[in-house]
């Protein structure tokens, strides 16, 4: 069971965006913006609220690859792998990332809840491939050598 | 102020001009998502610090007095070379611009009228002082992306004092709702989000529909891997593309529009939702827009990470509250589209270009691009060339020039081999095709498309079965998994793919991926899986040898396919030290302690654990 707070959160969501069916998406990305992750028992709540099937919102939750029904990091590492990057080696970041932070193609979240790691099939930022972003901050033209001193600062709490 | 009048427009344009003309010099700091990621808000802030601080020149003190104007503007395309600042009303073009770089630039441009030599652009020993004179740019042709670079992006008085807005009086004021479908039905504008649809005949067919609620819809879900035309026109000229889809709603008489921006553009979130709130309170977007009776309003759409919702249905659907998934057609968009209403969908490109049709009209038009395909379009380059970035050229402009005049040639020098254009629905334009003209129909003809306008460059270097690869993953994750073809078909493909790249693939599968290509273009229900299998089939077309290559010789000549790669020791620098024996998980390296090892290469699984961990360097790959 959640906090009080955490439905008193979604009420002011819904009270803007309006309590009607169109309203689902925006409604759950803003929760999802404030939590880092959409919980499940929010999303009941929500269809509730919006009048709408529990099952179809949580097939409209599911068919989105930006929500998550489980907690994020506190930072949200996105590797893109677009094409642009592709060709630019992208590959050899996300494996440095992987290695650094001990994640791997099934386990995105480290343990201290401190990092998060995902790929994005295109971020825009091609002229600056290969691209990642750390909590919608883009870090551009990356190196194996940059994402080592990258993870470094943040794990020391230095703002990047 | 509140615009209420054709005469209140007129003053308001006047007075945002004058402002900007009393700014004897500007500075703009390019704040697209490029140069901001290489550190350009800082150097914007210490700019603007130091214009404050100066004694010698005036900031922001409004029109009466000259001063010097420090601007965030949007991106000016160049992002190779960024984060890039613009000086006028010299037009010097600084950069890479570093923090530590401002000082000197202030005191040398701004103070004492001097470039700074050493941060204009180099070419071949030619240095270019003028933004314009630098080949990159002096070959394109900005139409759409005239603003981007040269104005605030996030002021509406600047919009205002280059011509904004204009047309739209023109069209509330001058002319009637089906003269405006005129204009654009004879400009023959096409669709610049891929399709190439005629714009004009989507809103006449909506103009004509019995329903009186009804819709505009910008599609900004950029979503192709490569392409970033619109969020540069949503980031840099905002209002352009607002304006333009006000005009779309007074066309076909809609009261509401939509715009649907995918959530990884948040700084084209931002600056939409700036421009919107200005243009409310200018009275320019609302009730009785510029006191013509006619009202009209947008809102924003965030997109929640499915590529799918680029397709007009599915986009439509996700507005509603919906999976974003396509649905049989017809009834086609124009006749019951969003919330089953007669809806006007159009991609930002497209939208940006309506206002200056409207004005300049449809024979002005036409004097750019070629007979079937007027205007512009905004490309995308990137990949292996050596000017990345965002051009705009006339339609009609061959491959051959976008590529060496403009982009300067494949980086590092080494032999072009193809450009993938038009993202994972597209196909690749090799040598032989560099003299093709890029336009809608020639561009059929060789079984690629347009697209969204994404031009990846790829050298001998690249894998093109591996690229192919890629894409199929791309389509496969993305499929919305409504028909059968592309949801099981696109699966099939690419493990067909993934055995070729491992070194597991058959000639029979070749002929098998050539197949499934076929039926999944002709049976997929939407855009997306019809295209789905397109970079497949035009690999297979252009670079057979290299598919066979893979499947009979189990080689990949560029050293891409890690499975195909062969480990071999060097004798002359092999030690015998036995350590990268002692480290092999399959124990397929064997040999006597002192003397040179050797690797089984048919045991061999390719992990790179011996190579890492030799001593002496003695352990290579062959390709």
């Amino acid at each position: 069971m959640l906090e009080q707070s955490y439905y008193d959160k979604t009420d002011e969501i819904i009270a803007r965006h309006g309590a009607a069916k169109k309203s689902l998406i925006p409604v759950i990305q803003d929760i999802q913006a404030e939590y880092r992750y959409l919980p499940p028992e929010l999303l009941s709540y929500v269809a509730k609220k919006l009048n709408i099937g529990e099952a179809k919102a949580y097939s409209v939750a599911t068919f989105y690859e930006n929500f998550s029904f489980e907690a994020k990091g506190k930072y949200i590492i996105r590797v893109c792998d677009g094409t642009a990057c592709h060709v630019r080696k992208s590959t050899a970041i996300l494996n440095k990332l992987r290695e650094e932070l001990g994640l791997s193609s099934e386990k995105h979240t480290t343990d201290d809840m401190m990092f998060t790691l995902e790929t994005v099939s295109c971020l825009g930022a091609c002229g600056l491939a290969p691209a990642m972003t750390v909590n919608d901050t883009v870090h551009p033209a990356m190196t194996p050598e940059k994402v080592t001193e990258l993870i470094q600062k943040l794990r020391n709490g230095e703002e990047v | 102020m509140r615009i209420a009048s054709r005469e209140d427009l007129k003053r308001a344009a006047g007075l945002a001009a004058e402002d900007m003309k009393s700014q004897t010099k500007r500075i703009l700091i390019c704040a697209g998502t490029g140069c901001l990621a290489g550190g350009s808000e800082k150097i914007y802030q210490k700019l603007k610090k130091m214009a404050e601080d100066s004694e010698n020149v005036e900031v922001e003190f409004g029109p009466e007095i000259a001063h010097v104007g420090v601007k965030q503007s949007g991106c000016h395309g160049f992002c190779e070379m960024g984060p890039l600042v613009r000086i006028e009303p010299s037009n010097y073009l600084y950069i890479k611009v570093k923090e530590e770089d401002c000082e000197e630039i202030f005191q040398e441009s701004i103070l004492n009228d001097r470039p700074v030599e050493r941060l204009l652009y180099e070419l071949d020993g030619v240095r270019y002082r003028e933004q314009e004179s630098i080949p990159f740019y002096a070959r394109q042709t900005r139409q759409v992306l005239k603003n981007c670079g040269h104005i605030d992006a996030e002021n509406i008085g600047e919009y205002l004092a280059v011509g904004g807005y204009r047309a739209l009086e023109k069209a509330l004021f001058e002319m009637q709702p089906q003269e405006v479908i005129q204009v654009v039905l004879d400009s023959n504008l096409r669709g610049r989000g891929g399709g190439g649809f005629q714009t004009g005949y989507k809103w006449k067919q909506v103009a004509r529909q019995e329903e009186k609620i009804r819709y505009v819809v910008c599609n900004g879900d950029e979503g192709d891997p490569g392409a970033f035309m619109d969020r540069s026109v949503m980031e840099g000229d905002p209002h352009k593309m607002i304006e333009g889809m006000i005009i779309a709603g007074y066309a076909v008489s809609a009261q509401e529009g939509y715009i649907y921006v995918r959530a990884e553009y948040p700084l084209a979130i931002r600056r939409l939702k700036v421009a919107i709130a200005q243009a409310e309170e200018a009275g320019l977007l609302g009730e009785n827009i510029m006191g013509s009776g006619y009202s009209f309003t947008i809102h924003i759409n965030r997109g929640a990470g499915a590529f799918v919702c680029g397709e007009g249905s599915a986009l439509t659907a996700s507005i509603e509250g919906e999976r974003g998934m396509p649905r049989t057609k017809p009834p086609r968009t124009v006749e019951q589209g969003l919330f089953g209403k007669p809806t006007v969908l159009n991609n930002v490109e497209t939208y940006a270009n309506v206002p200056m049709i409207v004005l300049n009209g449809a024979e002005w038009y036409h004097r750019l691009g070629t007979e079937t395909s007027p205007g512009t379009k905004a490309f995308a380059l990137t990949g292996s060339v050596k000017n990345t970035g965002l051009i705009e050229v006339p339609m009609g402009t061959t491959l051959r020039e976008i590529v060496y005049d403009i982009g300067g040639g494949v980086k590092g020098d080494v032999p072009f081999k193809a450009v993938q254009i038009g993202g994972p629905s597209g196909g690749c334009l090799v040598t032989s095709n560099l003299d093709v003209r890029l336009d809608f129909d020639s561009l059929k003809k060789l079984g690629a498309m347009i697209g969204s306008g994404g031009l990846v460059v790829m050298d001998e270097n690249t894998c093109m079965v591996e690229v192919a690869r890629f894409f199929m993953n791309f389509t496969q994750n993305e499929s919305c998994g409504k028909c059968v073809p592309c949801r099981e078909g696109t699966r099939r493909m690419l493990e067909i793919l993934e055995d070729i790249v491992a070194g597991k693939g058959t000639l029979e599968q070749l002929d098998i991926l050539q197949e499934l290509g076929e039926a999944i273009t002709d049976t997929a229900l939407c855009g997306l899986g019809k295209s789905a299998a397109l970079p497949v089939l035009s690999t297979l077309k252009n670079f057979r040898e290299e598919y066979l290559e893979h499947v009979v010789e189990k080689r990949c000549k560029t050293g891409t396919c890690q499975a195909l790669k062969r480990y071999v020791i060097d004798p002359s620098k092999c030690k015998g030290c036995s350590k990268c024996a002692r480290n092999c998980p399959v124990h397929a390296i064997s040999g006597k302690v002192k003397e040179p090892f050797t690797i089984d290469t048919a045991v061999c699984i390719k992990c790179g654990a011996c190579m890492d961990n030799c001593a002496f360097g003695a352990i290579y790959t062959e390709n």
